[in-house]
């Protein structure tokens, strides 16, 4: 199946496409700088770059939270950058986002912060009433399962562990029915067996649900170990964009510049894990 | 370096000790406060209030019509509140820097909660009796106009502090902006904004006492009635009664405060 996918790539249109994407804050320099890379449906691809590199930056400018200041961005052949607020938010709904921080609402339960991924579905006055078809409340349930979290269904998401917090963000991107999801830096706040059980949900979605999955990581060896396709970032440039096996020692050094000294170590673990 | 910093703290103190020794003794010559007097006239004070200043029988007999302006005090008070509490929520989601729709309305409605937070509720009574005389329609208002100032201000921090995170992660999901208030705003902010309100409450029936004396009804009107006639041991029972109220009111928000947060 994967196999496949990597044949049809160059026939198939493009699931998501960047084109000359660039984005100024306030500073003179650019956070983006003429960005373009294309994603081929079903990818899992890493974003990996030192602190301040844009990868946040670029990962929010795919769903419009941040507004490109120029560049086209194509989505499954729409051009997301024209589109009006309604059209956006109908497009939305078809890119998961998971965060560093989780970002449910902790005074809600585990259920309701799922079911919180189909409000861009519904009408004003559903979703002002949080009403739910029993379709996707069993479909959340579904989902709550998979993802291991049935004991804590009925929990407040502030009495949960990180690793199940985040668990919790992965099922609310889920139940949206996304043909993207993308992860801000998802295990940057877990220890690494919590980080390892998110990465190996993160890649059952992707090989098993056919999900393309966009993910910026600050571990280059989780990005060794679990993408199709690398994209390094730095200072708003992207310098690389392959396959970890062509991410070579020099490459990491040009990605992270004067940080790589450090990384070299961690690459130890290259093959260890 | 650290000893330095230990040298500053000492200096500091010092400095700020004897200013205040200063402004104090200037402001007793100046007023030609007498401290001696005051403290003995204090104790005069109490003397007076133990031997004259408490209930007797003969002024149970107006209980029933205390307890009813109590009833009405209280009444009152949760009234202005609620009614605050509305436009305050409507303002603080316009101003929260989370939830506002746009940069000017914002600050327009920040500078709109910092004005009526910063007047005080004496001098809105005082504006009101202008307009509307002696009612309880100026103690109704200024009570309304005080609470509205404040909790607008509570709310729009509470809102900034509280649902950044999942604000950013529903509109990610293509909810729309109601979506957003009712199913991530309200939640994560609702135990701390009813917790402002029942502080509103508490002390909006203690000062509703003091602008019934200004405005002249209420209880606070009860109270300056029996003093003014010299019936001390009628006011002495108001007294009592406000006090019981506060305490009364305040351990009821306090039970509703530990369930819900
Ligand atoms: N809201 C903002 N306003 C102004 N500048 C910003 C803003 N957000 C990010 N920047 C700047 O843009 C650049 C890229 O930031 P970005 O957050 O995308 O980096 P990052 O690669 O995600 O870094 P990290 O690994 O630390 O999360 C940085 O120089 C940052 O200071
Ligand atoms: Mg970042």
């Amino acid at each position: 199946m994967k196999l496949e996918l990597g044949v049809n790539r160059e026939f198939c249109e493009p699931l998501l496409e960047l084109k000359h994407v660039t984005k100024y804050y306030h500073g003179a320099a650019p956070a983006l700088e003429d960005i373009n890379f294309s994603v081929a449906e079903g990818e899992f691809i890493s974003v990996i770059g030192p602190s301040g590199a844009g990868k946040s930056t670029l990962l929010r400018c795919i769903n419009r939270m941040i507004e490109a200041t120029s560049g086209e961005i194509s989505f499954d052949g729409v051009l997301i950058s024209k589109l009006k607020k309604r059209d956006l938010r109908k497009l939305r709904t078809r890119i998961g986002m998971i965060f560093q921080h989780y970002n449910l609402v902790d005074k809600l339960s585990v259920i309701e912060n799922v079911l919180h991924g189909r409000l861009g579905y519904k009408s004003t006055l559903a979703g002002v009433m949080g009403r739910y078809s029993p379709e996707e409340k069993q479909q959340a349930m579904r989902i709550i399962d998979l993802l291991g979290l049935h004991d804590q269904v009925y929990k407040r998401c502030d009495q949960l562990s990180g690793g199940q917090k985040q668990r919790v963000g992965i099922a609310r991107a889920l139940i949206q029915d996304p043909k993207l999801i993308l992860c801000d830096e998802p295990i940057a706040s877990l220890d690494p067996n919590s980080a390892k059980i998110i990465m190996d949900h993160l890649r059952d979605v992707s090989a098993q649900m056919g999900i393309t999955v966009i993910v910026n990581l600050h571990q280059v060896s989780a990005a060794l170990k679990y993408s199709d396709r690398i994209i390094g970032v730095n200072q708003g440039k992207i310098v690389f964009d392959g396959s970890p096996s062509a991410l070579t020692a020099e490459k990491i050094a040009e990605i992270y510049g004067s940080e790589s000294n450090d990384l070299m170590v961690e690459l130890g673990e290259r093959y260890a894990i | 370096m650290q000893s330095d910093i230990f040298a500053k703290r000492k200096k500091d103190s010092l400095i700020f000790f004897s200013l205040l020794i200063v402004v104090t003794v200037g402001s007793v010559v100046i007023t030609q406060y007498d401290v001696s007097k005051g403290f003995t006239s204090l104790l005069k004070a109490f003397i007076w209030g133990g031997s004259n200043f408490y209930p007797d029988g003969k002024s149970l007999t107006i209980l029933p019509d205390v307890l009813r302006k109590l009833w009405d005090t209280i009444l009152m008070s949760i009234a202005a509140t609620t009614v605050a509490t509305v436009f305050a929520t409507l303002l603080a989601l316009v101003g929260s820097r989370t939830t506002r729709m746009n940069r000017v309305f914002s600050l327009v409605a920040r500078g709109i909660a910092s004005l009526f937070r910063n007047i005080p509720l004496v001098a809105w009574a005082m504006v009101l009796m202008l307009a509307f005389s002696q009612s309880s329609i100026t103690g109704y208002l200024a009570l309304f106009l005080g609470s509205f100032g404040f909790l607008s201000r509570a709310f729009i921090e509470t809102i900034d502090e509280v649902s950044n995170d999942s604000v950013e992660a529903l509109s990610a999901t293509g909810a729309s902006y109601s979506h957003i208030i009712f199913q991530s705003v309200l939640p994560s902010s609702l135990p701390q904004m009813i917790s402002w309100i029942l502080f509103m409450i508490d002390t909006n029936i203690r000062d509703a006492t003091l602008v019934g004396l200004l405005t002249g009804t209420g209880i606070g009107f009860s109270f300056d009635l029996y003093y003014k006639s010299f019936n001390f041991h009628a006011a002495s029972l108001v007294v009592i009664l406000i006090v019981i109220t506060v305490i009364l009111i305040e351990m009821v928000s306090n039970t509703i405060r530990r369930v819900i947060m």
